[in-house]
């Protein structure tokens, strides 16, 4: 089965192209036929003379990213991009969700599905539809909930997946958190669910984790694009019996998303190290999943810096309901976690911690709320790398933050009329408020 | 890709335009080593193949370059300033058909150059920002290039505003003002400069004030600076933000020095819509991100690094240099000192060698020290582009919509009133048809009422502001 990629935006096009790169690296690299064939298939369209070609459709209202992207894939030889498959305008949305959603997005929705159709066309199965863009700009975020919308329409059987990242607290763009409020209400009633990559996160790996002195955008879209892959590649299910799982996206959302409320997903994974120091690291399972279980636990997004002191809570007898005051502090309580383990005597690896049901909330049997895919191929280099996708309270904070920061600008109608040029009122403002204090409230009571 | 199309209006416009067009040939040239018309160099150059007389445009990009020509409209009502463009080496960027000129002048009356004029060559300016706009396959942006001392630049200068904004409503303006000095020779500059301040107010887009006064300053500055020749402080040749050399005109005139730092502004602000880089900054993003309010849209520039030291020993805290400078009094291009006022929002536009990690590391270490609105304490937009400008590894722009503009704009109010008081040289202003007293005090009226804006975000400045309280869910 195929995952048909769509990159929106600036951020979304850089993103999808180390992703695709990353992939092709990593299916190369490995002697084992069947999972490298099962991921081209996933992300690759093989031509008649043998060229990889990826799944994937690229959507800018602005031609240099694309055209630089197209370029630097044609460069290296390894795999390509379709060449009809992407999509470009000549001046940006600049950084306005309104612009993007209802100027641009309507006006090239033709253009854009019938590219998007043939890329599913080009399918003998799909799996379902992963949308990356960033939610902080104009184009990835409006121009993104747009298409998500339309591919909703077309595709209602289909499992949509929006890749988001979230910018940086401060500084990249100032109407970021009015524009992430506006996209993230609406993909809650459009998207099956919700992937998260928060750049403040990311570029702390990349200082803390992996040593880089000059941290650039690449450097950052590639442990996002390492992240997802260690995610999206082939891997054994639980129920699979030996082959490699037919629809990730499918089965990440029955692992995790089993309620509509409930659709924020994030990563972490351990180790991610510097290339120079790879080769002198030696990693055990019980070492790593011991770590990957604090970092769970303690909401910390990398091995550095964990809080050892963090407990799940004891469990309540039968019957006597958990509340606030039994809560321990600094514990993030999980709805669903999948585990993804890779590489070497991943048969060995001791879950155990993963699966107690003190770590999930009481309404869901931690044999539910807990899964598992494994495959003994090592990922990207890595000897051996464990992957956790967690729906928990950890995208609790920063979405509180952004919201509260729409919010306060909200109160005094700055920038409002940037928004209502283009057909945005007040009054939707307040309803994406709504709807997201809503999501807040939901993940606060787990 | 987009175009932008530059409107220099009057005496200053058309000086600051000329060196301008100057260093774009410079900076393009010097990107450009292959003499194919590119997308960069499309966004303010058409390519016309001069051989062919009519339809003799080969304006598709990826082909040699022919004969380069402005997206300009040069307009002025006298004639010594255009001509001496037409006469020098830049005369084959302009077609007689761009430039629009009178012989009389405005004689520093507002009145004459707004409404005399704007009457007069309503039509033949409008066809020739027509045509201009034809030439665009997508256009994004008019400059519009003038002073608020004088007569044509202000008066006529601010009509064009006001006709672009009815001919082309959806193409963003950014409107380059040369405030005067408190010293200025022109007697009737205050009333000029406050007639055309209500225009701006309600027809532009955004407006970077520059004043003489910190032109001069800097100006001073720099030469001082290459003369005092301090060991290890020496100035790389052409590297300084007055030099022109590289372009192609030769010598120096007293002006260009101070207006290649204007020049300077103008290509820092577009080239992050020209080049690539890693965080591109579209021209529509300026106004979205540093205009909260439809009025306050007054944005306060600075440039660094103002010249390069020969001596390159220690790059990453020079870097770091430039980053402290821009928010510096001696930076800015107005006399104001952001770092004492509030600022509502702030643009940083890197340019050059440098990666994301450098922003984040500079935002973080100077925010602490700078006041921010309480409702936009993370107000940074930033952009970064990876070719550097000419002589330079790296640059910054900053465009700060601050409250420092504020003191400018009321010492302005008080030579205004001074000469208001008394009715000075009034009558000049009310022969004109078309002006009458109350426009006087509509434009006043109009200037006290934004100071009165930016006081009232003064007034939050260190005061703690409570969080707006957060909408309760029903649980």
């Amino acid at each position: 089965m195929s995952i048909v990629t769509v990159q929106l935006g600036q951020c979304g096009n850089q993103v999808g192209q180390e992703l695709f790169e990353v992939i092709s690296n990593d299916a190369n690299d490995t002697q084992r036929k069947v999972y490298s064939e099962c991921s081209s298939e996933r992300f690759f369209n093989e031509t008649a003379n043998r060229e990889l070609v990826a799944r994937s459709v690229l959507i800018d209202m602005e031609p240099k990213v694309i055209s630089q992207s197209i370029a630097k894939t044609a460069k290296s030889g390894k795999w390509r991009y379709g060449d009809r498959s992407h999509f470009s305008q000549k001046q940006g949305s600049g950084n306005n969700w309104a612009n993007g959603y209802c100027v641009h997005g309507p006006r090239h929705e033709e253009v854009v599905m019938d590219i998007v159709r043939r890329e599913v066309e080009h399918c003998d199965c799909l799996a379902g539809i992963m949308a990356m863009m960033s939610v902080a700009g104009g184009t990835g975020s409006g121009v993104g909930t747009y298409v998500t919308q339309c591919l909703r329409d077309e595709y209602p059987n289909s499992f949509i997946l929006n890749h988001l990242t979230w910018p940086y607290g401060t500084g990249e763009v100032i109407v970021q958190n009015y524009n992430s409020v506006l996209t993230l209400s609406h993909l809650y009633q459009l998207s099956d669910a919700i992937l998260v990559h928060e750049n403040d996160t990311v570029h702390k790996i990349c200082a803390q984790l992996m040593n880089i002195k000059h941290i650039s955008f690449r450097d950052v879209n590639k442990v996002i694009a390492h992240q997802l892959g260690s995610v999206l590649q082939p891997a054994l299910t639980g129920d699979s019996h030996g082959v490699y799982n037919r629809n990730p996206i499918g089965e990440l959302m029955s692992s995790l998303v089993c309620h509509p409320e409930y659709k924020l997903l994030s990563v972490c994974n351990i180790p991610q190290v510097s290339s120079s120091s790879m080769a002198y690291s030696m990693f055990t399972w019980p070492g790593l999943l011991k770590h990957l279980r604090q970092m769970l636990i303690a909401n910390s997004k990398m091995e550095e810096g964990i809080d050892w002191q963090v407990r799940a809570p004891s469990l309540q007898p039968e019957g006597i309901e958990r509340t606030r005051s039994h809560r321990r502090p600094g514990f993030n309580t999980s709805l669903a976690n999948l585990l993804i383990l890779r590489g070497k005597d991943v048969n060995n690896a001791e879950i155990s911690g993963f699966q107690h049901p003190s770590l999930y909330t009481p309404w869901l049997p931690a044999d539910e709320a807990f899964s598992m895919w494994k495959t003994p191929v090592p990922f990207n280099k890595y000897e051996k790398s464990a992957i956790l996708v967690s729906n928990s309270q950890t995208l609790l904070r920063p979405l509180d933050n952004m919201v509260g920061k729409a919010w306060n600008m909200f109160a005094s109608r700055a920038y409002i009329h940037q928004y209502t040029k283009f057909g945005i009122s007040e009054e939707d403002f307040l309803d994406s408020f709504t709807s997201l204090e809503q999501v807040i409230s939901s993940y606060s009571q787990l | 890709m987009t175009q932008s199309v530059v409107v220099q209006v009057g005496q200053c416009g058309n000086q600051v335009g000329c060196r301008f067009w100057d260093l774009a040939l410079r900076e393009h040239s010097h990107v450009n080593k292959k003499g194919i018309y590119d997308e960069a160099l499309s966004s303010f150059f058409r390519n016309v193949d001069s051989r062919r007389s009519v339809g003799g445009s080969c304006d598709i990009t990826g082909g040699r370059i022919q004969s380069l020509k402005a997206r300009a409209v040069l307009v002025d009502m006298e004639e010594g300033v255009v001509n001496k463009i037409l006469q020098g080496p830049l005369r084959e960027l302009f077609d007689s058909t761009q430039l629009i000129t009178d012989v009389s002048g405005s004689g520093n009356n507002w009145a004459v150059g707004h409404w005399t004029y704007g009457s007069a060559y309503r039509e033949q300016i409008v066809d020739q920002l027509r045509r201009a706009a034809e030439h665009c396959d997508c256009l994004q942006c008019f400059f519009l290039i003038h002073s608020m001392g004088g007569g044509t630049g202000s008066g006529l200068g601010t009509c064009v505003l006001k006709l672009l904004e009815e001919e082309f409503p959806e193409v963003c303006r950014i409107v380059t003002s040369v405030y005067p000095s408190a010293e200025d020779d022109v007697v009737t500059s205050p009333y000029n400069s406050v007639l055309a301040m209500r225009e701006l107010t309600e027809h532009a887009d955004c407006v970077l004030p520059v004043e003489n006064q910190s032109l001069v300053d800097i100006v001073n500055k720099i030469k001082h600076m290459s003369h005092s020749g301090k060991p290890g402080s020496v100035i790389k040749k052409d590297s300084a933000i007055i030099s022109g050399q590289g372009g192609v005109s030769g010598a120096e005139k007293p002006f260009d020095a101070m207006n290649n730092i204007v020049a300077n502004l103008l290509l820092n602000i577009t080239s992050s819509a020209r080049f690539e880089g890693s965080l591109n900054m579209d021209l529509n993003e300026i106004a979205m991100n540093l205009v909260p309010f439809p009025r306050l849209h007054y944005l306060v520039p600075s440039l660094t690094p103002l010249y390069t030291l020969a001596d390159v020993n220690i790059p990453t805290r020079r870097l770091d240099q430039m980053f402290t400078d821009a928010f510096s009094k001696d930076h800015q291009l107005i006399r104001a000192d952001p770092k004492h006022s509030l600022y509502l929002a702030c643009a940083l536009m890197v340019r050059g060698n440098v990666q994301v990690s450098d922003l984040r590391r500079n935002i973080e270490r100077l925010k602490p020290m700078l006041p921010f609105v309480s409702w936009n304490q993370e107000g940074w937009k930033t952009g970064l582009c990876s070719v550097p400008p000419v002589g330079h590894s790296h640059s910054l722009l900053a465009l700060a919509n601050n409250t420092c503009v504020k003191p400018t704009f009321m010492e302005l109010r008080d030579r205004f009133t001074k000469l208001y008081r008394k009715k000075a040289h009034m009558h000049h202003y009310l022969h004109v048809d078309g002006m009458e007293q109350g426009c006087f005090m509509e434009a006043l009226s109009s200037l006290s009422s934004l100071i009165e804006e930016y006081s009232q975000l003064d007034a939050t400045k260190d005061r703690l502001m409570p969080d707006a309280a957060r909408l309760n869910i029903a649980t």
